[in-house]
């Protein structure tokens, strides 16, 4: 048992922190105040290979892992957590998927522009009506002999507006449901008939862009189908697997952030004659914090580990994220306390750590449905995938 | 064209610095980094390599840890290292690091050599000058500013309120300052090759040093800690006189105006 980073994976840290640093630091607070997605960042994360995590090398991939990708996201998403989606956005979400599912054609059209950061990347699954009940979805792809006509809309799409390549779930046989469900590649510059509907009136991940898709007698070519007809529930579910990883990991990296902030100003703001971390009860606040952000960051790695040992990993993912994401929701209520009123003050993070926690909550599986995974795999309800 | 780069393995920037019980730094816990203004160098190494094609060679000394600093600079984009480590080179004096480094440097082909105008450690800024001497070649220290051709260096400088354009015949020494450029960040296709790179260690024989006769001219007594910042003081009263009694004290206690 080895809880170190390799050489490498150490250096992959350091490059993620510094770029961090460097590249995302500098526009968070002129970008926040204007929900503004700054798209070159993305293009310079594609340039440097933090876009190609487990993607084969032919295809632009970077020739690392998931251990490398989650070391990656998480030194991101502790400076800016919004800038975490791009992972997922890109990689994790379409250009992962493409490649177990794709055919040749597709993985050499379209992996490599998502891994370079020259493409946009998203996927759709959910609607205005269907959130955790997948299956329930709407959006119709008819079967036109040569190309599919789909009509419908999606919501709250990660990158949906910005996005020039994307996963889109839609029902293709009459009554849809599970075994009712294919997945489609939309070239959105290329695919007439798909209008993006920026939505702005967002909580939190406010430099991130959040969409709604909508399609009206959208014409998607044949051999743009990902799969086979009818299995895209099952893709759907290998995806979210995956992608699921990337908001574990931003959840522990935001919980990460909350600890260090509250720490460093625990040590530097006095009261009553000293510092404020000389009390018992800042003490208790950060021994919770840290005690949870730990064990969350070992959930994330164990979760990677299993993924990068092709082990099942479904029931360990959604700890690491259900797990996570309460602790960086924890973490953010409490940095805010700690901060005083200074927490409450716009210029200091807290407000955006606290906004940006409660996506987790919902995003990519309610707490609820990944408390039922972790409880349906453990009472044997549903094997470990 | 062939490039030398001098890099030297530093305490990071942020690492807090304690002497252990004999006054020694203790440097066990320490993140070791890259030398920031050798960083420098290496970009500009990079640079001279992407214009005129050749091959970047990295040259330092050290012991068990140097060998990350070399990956470092190498998953930057460097091609091949070159390290001098020997039980002798424990702890060397600049002296000593400038005989090793142009002994090493005088095995290798080199149209130019650049380093750090200064190590962030010990911040003699010694070593490169002495190289360059011990080389016979020329030196400039603290350029801002590059461009190479024809066998010759144009580099802009730093002097005392502002900077002087100085043409210099190659192969010649030059140190970076900051402002040179912006060092590029590896990229994980760079971190994936780093490992495969050559990495050539020497000891002091292997660079024609007997090590035997070999020890630093310059030794260092004592080392000592900075006195620990002092609390802030508070005059109170009335501004107009708070302000007075400020002024005396700044004149009377504190001697400062």
């Amino acid at each position: 048992m080895d809880f170190g980073l390799t050489e490498e994976q150490t250096m992959v840290q350091e490059m993620a922190k510094s770029f961090a640093e460097q590249e995302i630091a500098p526009y968070v607070e002129e970008d926040e105040e204007n929900h503004y997605y700054r798209r070159e960042i993305l293009t310079k994360m594609g340039e440097l290979g933090l876009l190609g995590w487990s993607i084969p090398e032919e295809y632009g991939g970077n020739g690392m892992g998931w251990l490398e990708g989650v070391t990656a996201l998480y030194e991101i998403a502790k400076v800016h957590t919004s800038w975490r989606l791009s992972i997922s956005g890109n990689c994790w979400g379409p250009a992962l998927t493409i490649n177990q599912w794709g055919t040749e054609e597709q993985k050499q059209k379209f992996i490599p522009d998502l891994v370079s950061g020259k493409a946009v990347g998203s996927f759709a699954m959910t609607e205005a009506n269907t959130g955790s009940d997948v299956g329930s979805m709407k959006t119709f792809a008819a079967d036109k002999g040569d190309h599919f006509v789909m009509n419908g809309s999606k919501m709250w799409i990660s990158g949906g507006h910005a996005s020039d390549t994307g996963l889109v779930y839609a029902v293709t046989k009459e009554g849809g449901g599970p075994k009712g469900l294919s997945c489609f590649i939309v070239d959105y510059n290329n695919t007439p008939g798909v209008e993006k509907i920026p939505i702005t009136k967002k909580v939190g991940m406010w430099t991130a862009p959040t969409s709604e898709l909508v399609f009206e007698n959208a014409v998607i070519p044949k051999e743009n189908l990902l799969g086979e007809l009818n299995k895209g529930f099952q893709i759907c579910m290998w995806m979210l697997n995956n992608t699921r990883m990337g908001c574990a990991t931003g959840a522990a990296a935001l919980s990460a952030a909350c600890l260090e902030g509250s720490v460093n100003y625990a040590n530097e703001r006095t009261q009553f004659g000293q510092q404020i971390g000389k009390f018992q009860m800042i003490q208790q606040q950060i021994a919770e914090m840290k005690m949870e952000d730990e064990a969350a960051k070992q959930l994330v790695y164990r979760a990677a580990w299993l993924k990068e040992n092709k082990m099942p990993s479904q029931q360990e993912t959604s700890l690491a994220k259900l797990f996570a994401c309460n602790a960086a929701v924890h973490a953010a209520n409490v940095a805010m306390k700690i901060y005083g009123s200074y927490g409450y003050s716009t210029e200091y993070p807290c407000g955006r750590w606290l906004r940006d926690a409660k996506q987790f909550e919902t995003l990519e599986g309610t707490s609820n449905i990944h408390m039922g995974i972790i409880a349906g795999i453990e009472l044997g309800y549903q094997p470990n995938r | 064209m062939n490039i030398v780069v001098c890099v030297k393995q530093t305490f990071d920037t942020e690492a807090k610095i304690v002497l252990d019980g004999s006054g020694n730094i203790d440097g066990s816990a320490v993140k070791l980094v890259i030398n920031p203004y050798d960083e420098y160098a290496i970009e500009e190494a990079l640079k001279l390599k992407e214009k005129f094609g050749g091959d970047v060679t990295l040259v330092s000394m050290g012991g068990e840890r140097a060998p990350e600093a070399l990956k470092t600079g190498f998953a930057m984009g460097a091609d091949r290292g070159v390290l001098v480590t020997d039980p002798a080179l424990e702890d060397p004096d600049e002296w000593a690091c400038a005989e090793v480094l142009a002994k090493a440097i005088s095995q290798i082909p080199y149209d130019i050599i650049l380093t750090g105008r200064v190590a962030i450690d010990d911040g003699s800024g010694q070593v490169a000058v002495r190289m360059a001497d011990a080389l016979g070649v020329p030196s400039v220290s603290c350029i801002v500013e590059l461009s190479v051709e024809d066998g010759k260096a144009v580099a802009r400088r730093e002097i005392d309120g502002g900077t002087e354009l100085v043409e210099v015949c190659l192969p010649a020494v030059l140190t970076a300052q900051k402002g040179l450029n912006i060092p590029r960040l590896p990229s994980m296709a760079g971190i994936m090759k780093a490992k495969n790179k050559e990495l050539k260690k020497l000891s002091l024989a292997d660079v024609g040093i007997d090590a035997s006769g070999f020890s630093r001219k310059m030794s260092v007594p004592k080392l000592s800690l900075p006195n620990p910042r002092k609390g802030g003081k508070t005059v109170p009263g009335e501004p107009a006189e708070a302000a007075k009694e400020l002024a005396r004290l700044l004149r009377e206690e504190a001697k400062a105006i």
